[in-house]
């Protein structure tokens, strides 16, 4: 039975959300509250029943046709759930706080509106179900992000919404290029088909690889590999609540995911490792991940050294992917979950900071810990989950990654986690020791550059729980990540789909 | 290829009830122009009446078209058949002419009420129904007669409306406009002449089966082809067009952007396929200027300050791209699909521009009223307060940048699709150029309405509709892109 419905409604329901908030008064804040937590919340409970949908073994898909030989497909499958649940669990998080921090804030409505869009699309994304209908939501997801990097109206950051567009349009036209190749070449492939591309090995090996390098170099500079990675951290103007859902979710993992669907779904691993495409990939990544690093230890201000490390941390999906094995899969898959929660909350701390201390700049972070002990807790958490300590998620992303590359016999890749790791340690644990160890304003030494307290709590609610709640989700991943349902547990339910057909 | 024009004799008699269609359909809008002419409506509400029964009419056309097929009226008058058929590309043009002129219809009272023009607004009513009377001959018409007759009254009415804002620009550059349109329409004669005199018909059907590739055959069509070139802008005979619809109002450069200057491409693509059909030169020589015209109008949308030489520019531009689809839809050795791909992203981009470019020209509208100045600088601040016209104009430019989902991007789709499989690698890099061109100039706008250190103004508030209106043409040109199976499969064949 296919409840064709479901995709749709879950699509849906930010769509509408978008659409009603459009239509309301700018003033109209209270009602536009209550949309924003409705449609999110549905949104989760509509996952939660396709999450279920899909490990009782159904696939549901609506379809319908566009033109001739080109579908609108929207399938839930096991790894597009996965990264719609992400989605829209951050997405609750996120519109929480963005409620908190924009209160009394300008152009709300504006603001909710193209946010609720942008959700939409990175739903469309998870579900698309071949790759026309990726793209569709890919470029929408583009148009919808740049009034939220744009949000504040200033010079630097229109300048940063030209620098996003720019690298974001040219990707787009580059992936409808391959697109298209690949549409002349093969018509309509869906990403359920089991074959994937090898029928067409034999007489068209450079169309294939061409077609390759035209899709994952479209979808690396949304998914920030060097040297396609200048928009983000320019990108930083852009109001904290949409830092983090650029940087977990939607952009930079639209990307990402984009990455697994081409491999997994459309070429098929084996026919990717048969091209070669897998050591370039790995390659790539490893060098976005240590240069992330690197430039993220220069970096004097907080959000400029998250962007960085974001861009180190994406590349580990990549990574993971083009490991080629079970291990590898797992993590890669984890990681794109695991990653989300944890950067999600460094940035809602980041926020945080900038809001009620008007802190930006890392030196200014001296004894935040005893000024905002549960902010700085849920920072500590997101900052060793980066490194990769347990009990943490990312020490377990890290942990199969390494495997994955030992299973593999890539050795060198090890070194790579190892450095990666101690750079992470390099650029995370220092700003941890300021927060906890250091004796600042909050001991009678010096003052907070702009201190304006928000709240009864150390910060206002709204700010605060997200933050909270992200951080507990994270260890959670980690300490029970032997449970079902879990981000691990369904992280190797697709991987064992991809290996065990 | 002419075929698909529906130029063949295989017709059933029309129902009693499409001949009322029919007559409806060529005779109320001049009817009601005329009407307005003498009441003058101010009002949205008795302008949306007229318009109702005008798109039931055509309605019923379509609807008939679907059951029976290809439809054909013939009469004798004075020794010369006229003929009329409406085929399914005929439909499809007729239900998005009558649309977008009802919603240009529509925009106008309010537009007239706030910009308070002069005494010569009584005849823009006139005129707008004469042009939709003849637009829906141009595009149901089977012989050269009345299609000269068609393109010569839409023409006339065209500069008609363009001159009436009265402004010593306007009709500055409403004159120079008419004189080349006057020396398109000489062209254009001159090579329907030439065709009549070696052929002796002048039924496009007996054309088609008449017509030989000689040398007469050929400077008969470079004639008619640079009489519609120049009629219909395409670049490098564009140059009129701009000062034209910098100082038109606002629905008049709507009409005229949407659906005219299509008309002549219409004609251009139909009498090509009788004329040169399998000919490598002429469509391959289109196709080089295309390339050029998306290139030089996105330079010049690009450096523009004002908004409606922005959006006139853009026009030039996204012609460009129906310029490019020529060799695909007329040339020699086109495969059935790229071919039939090719005649259906052309067609597709025909439409969703018609519609983005009227919704766009409305928000522009919109927003220059509102600012009371027609610079890009001027918006400097607006999405503050003016956030539904901005939305519609982005909508709009979604649509000729040609990213999802809209019109423009199935229709580039499609496109493109049919020149990888035609290998036409050149003008793949056109298109995708394009794309970022057109979201060079559009974002322009966007970036001066971001700003919001901008001072602030006191806004002309908007009349009611004006912007619904808009609204309603842009998410019609996605919805247009979304369920494209739709409107194409009236495209396809000759009907049921």
């Amino acid at each position: 039975m296919n409840a064709a419905w479901l995709p749709l409604t879950t699509l849906a329901t930010s769509l509408f959300a978008a659409v009603i908030i459009f239509s309301l008064p700018e003033e109209a804040r209270r009602v536009r509250t209550y949309i924003n937590l409705l449609a999110a919340v549905a949104k989760i409970l509509l996952v939660i029943v396709m999450v279920g949908r899909v490990s009782e073994g159904y696939e549901d898909t609506f379809s319908f046709q566009i033109v001739g030989g080109v579908d609108f497909v929207l399938r839930a499958d096991a790894l597009g759930v996965m990264f719609a649940g992400l989605s829209s669990l951050l997405w609750l998080c996120t519109t929480i706080y963005a409620i908190g921090y924009l209160e009394g804030a300008a152009n709300r409505k504006r603001f909710f509106g193209f946010f609720s869009l942008c959700v939409t699309s990175t739903l469309g994304i998870a579900l698309s179900g071949n790759l026309f209908t990726f793209l569709i939501f890919y470029e929408m997801l583009t148009l919808s992000t740049y009034p939220l990097v744009v949000h504040a109206g200033s010079a630097k950051a229109l300048a940063a919404g030209r620098v996003y567009l720019r690298y974001t349009l040219t990707a787009g036209v580059v992936l409808l290029l391959g697109v298209v190749l690949l549409y002349s070449l093969t018509n309509d492939h869906s990403f359920a088909s089991e074959q994937g591309l090898s029928p067409y090995l034999d007489d068209h090996r450079g169309l294939l690889t061409l077609i390759f390098a035209l899709l994952v170099g479209g979808l690396a500079v949304k998914a920030a590999m060097v040297p396609l990675h200048g928009w983000l951290p320019r990108a930083m103007v852009a109001p904290a609540p949409v830092s983090a859902l650029l940087h977990a979710v939607a952009v930079v993992k639209a990307g990402a995911f984009g990455i697994l669907r081409v491999i997994y779904d459309l070429y098929g691993i084996e026919l990717s490792v048969e091209l070669g495409v897998t050591t370039v990939l790995a390659v790539a990544a490893s060098i976005t991940i240590i240069y992330g690093s690197l430039r993220a230890i220069a970096q004097e201000e907080l959000k400029p050294r998250l962007a960085f490390s974001t861009i180190s941390q994406v590349s580990y999906v990549v990574l993971g992917v083009s490991l080629f094995g079970p291990f590898g899969t797992i993590g890669a898959l984890a990681h794109l979950l695991h990653q989300g929660l944890m950067k999600v909350t460094l940035f809602f701390c980041a926020g945080n900071y900038a809001e009620e201390l008007g802190v930006h700049r890392l030196d200014e972070m001296d004894g935040a810990g005893k000024r905002m002990p549960l902010t700085s807790l849920a920072f500590t958490v997101g900052a060793l989950g980066m490194i990769g300590l347990p009990p943490t998620a990312g020490f377990i992303t890290k942990w199969y990654l390494g495997m994955g590359a030992i299973e593999a016999d890539m050795y060198w890749v090890v070194a790579v986690l190892v450095a990666s790791s101690t750079l992470n340690a390099i650029y995370f644990l220092p700003i941890v020791h300021r927060l906890w160890f250091r004796e600042g304003p909050a001991h009678g030494k010096g003052q907070w550059p702009k201190e304006q307290p928000l709240g009864r709590l150390e910060t206002h609610g709204w700010l605060l729980w997200p933050a909270v709640l992200t951080a507990v989700i994270s260890i959670g991943a980690g300490l029970l990540a032997g449970l079902p349902f879990s981000p691990l547990d369904w992280a190797t339910r697709v991987a064992v789909g991809e290996y065990l057909p | 290829m002419i075929w698909r024009f529906g130029l063949y004799d295989n017709t059933f008699d029309p129902l009693w009830m499409t001949d009322w269609a029919f007559a409806a359909v060529l005779l109320l809008p001049m009817v009601f122009g005329a009407l307005g002419a003498v009441f003058r409506p101010s009002r949205l509400l008795p302008v949306a009446l007229a318009c109702l029964p005008i798109l039931l009419a055509g309605g019923v056309m379509v609807l008939d078209y679907q059951q029976v097929g290809l439809l054909r009226w013939q009469w004798e008058v004075a020794g010369i058949e006229l003929t009329l058929r409406l085929s399914g590309l005929s439909a499809l043009m007729l239900l998005i002419t009558q649309w977008t002129a009802a919603a240009v219809a529509v925009y106008t009272p309010g537009y007239l009420r706030l910009t308070l023009p002069n005494a010569s607004v009584r005849w823009l009513w006139p005129l707008m129904g004469l042009l939709v009377s003849a637009l829906s001959l141009i595009w149901l018409a089977a012989d050269l007669l009345i299609l000269y007759a068609a393109l010569e009254s839409m023409g006339l009415a065209a500069v008609g409306m363009l001159l009436l804002s009265g402004k010593s620009a306007a009709l500055q550059a409403g004159m120079r406009y008419l004189l080349l349109a006057l020396v398109g329409s000489l062209a254009f004669l001159l090579g329907v002449a030439l065709l009549m005199s070696q052929w002796g018909t002048l039924d496009l059907i007996a054309l088609e089966a008449r017509v030989e590739p000689e040398p007469l055959t050929w400077v008969a069509a470079a004639l008619i082809g640079a009489g519609l070139a120049l009629k219909a802008a395409l670049f490098p005979l564009h140059g009129w067009l701009t000062p034209v619809h910098e100082n038109a109002w606002t629905p008049v450069s709507a009409l005229h952007a949407a659906l005219v200057i299509k008309a002549s491409l219409y004609i251009l693509m139909m009498l090509w396929g009788i004329l040169l059909p399998e000919t490598l030169f002429a469509p391959r020589l289109v196709a080089w200027l295309g390339m050029l015209a998306i290139v030089w109008g996105g330079l010049v949308a690009w450096r523009a300050d004002s908004l409606k030489t922005l959006i006139a520019s853009s026009t030039v531009g996204q012609l460009g791209y129906l310029m490019v689809a020529f060799p695909l839809v007329l040339g020699p050795n086109i495969a059935p699909l790229p071919l039939s791909l090719a005649w259906d992203g052309f067609w597709l981009h025909l439409m969703g521009h018609a519609l983005a470019k009227a919704a766009m020209f409305m928000a522009a509208g919109n927003l220059i009223i509102a600012t009371g100045e027609s610079s890009l600088k001027a918006l400097a601040g607006t999405s503050r307060r003016l956030p539904l016209s901005l939305l519609i104009f982005g909508m709009a430019a979604v649509t000729l940048m040609g990213l999802p989902p809209s019109a423009g991007f199935t229709a580039k789709w499609l496109l493109l699709q049919s020149m990888v499989l035609t290998q036409q690698w050149l003008a793949v890099a056109a298109l995708l150029a394009g794309t970022l061109l057109t979201a060079a100039y559009v974002f322009r706008v966007f970036r001066y309405s971001f700003d919001e250190t901008a001072p602030r103004h006191d806004y002309q508030p908007l009349a009611p509709g004006m912007d619904a209106v808009a609204l309603c043409l842009a998410v019609a040109a996605f919805a247009l892109g979304l369920l494209a199976h739709f409107p194409l499969g009236l495209l396809h064949g000759g009907g049921a």
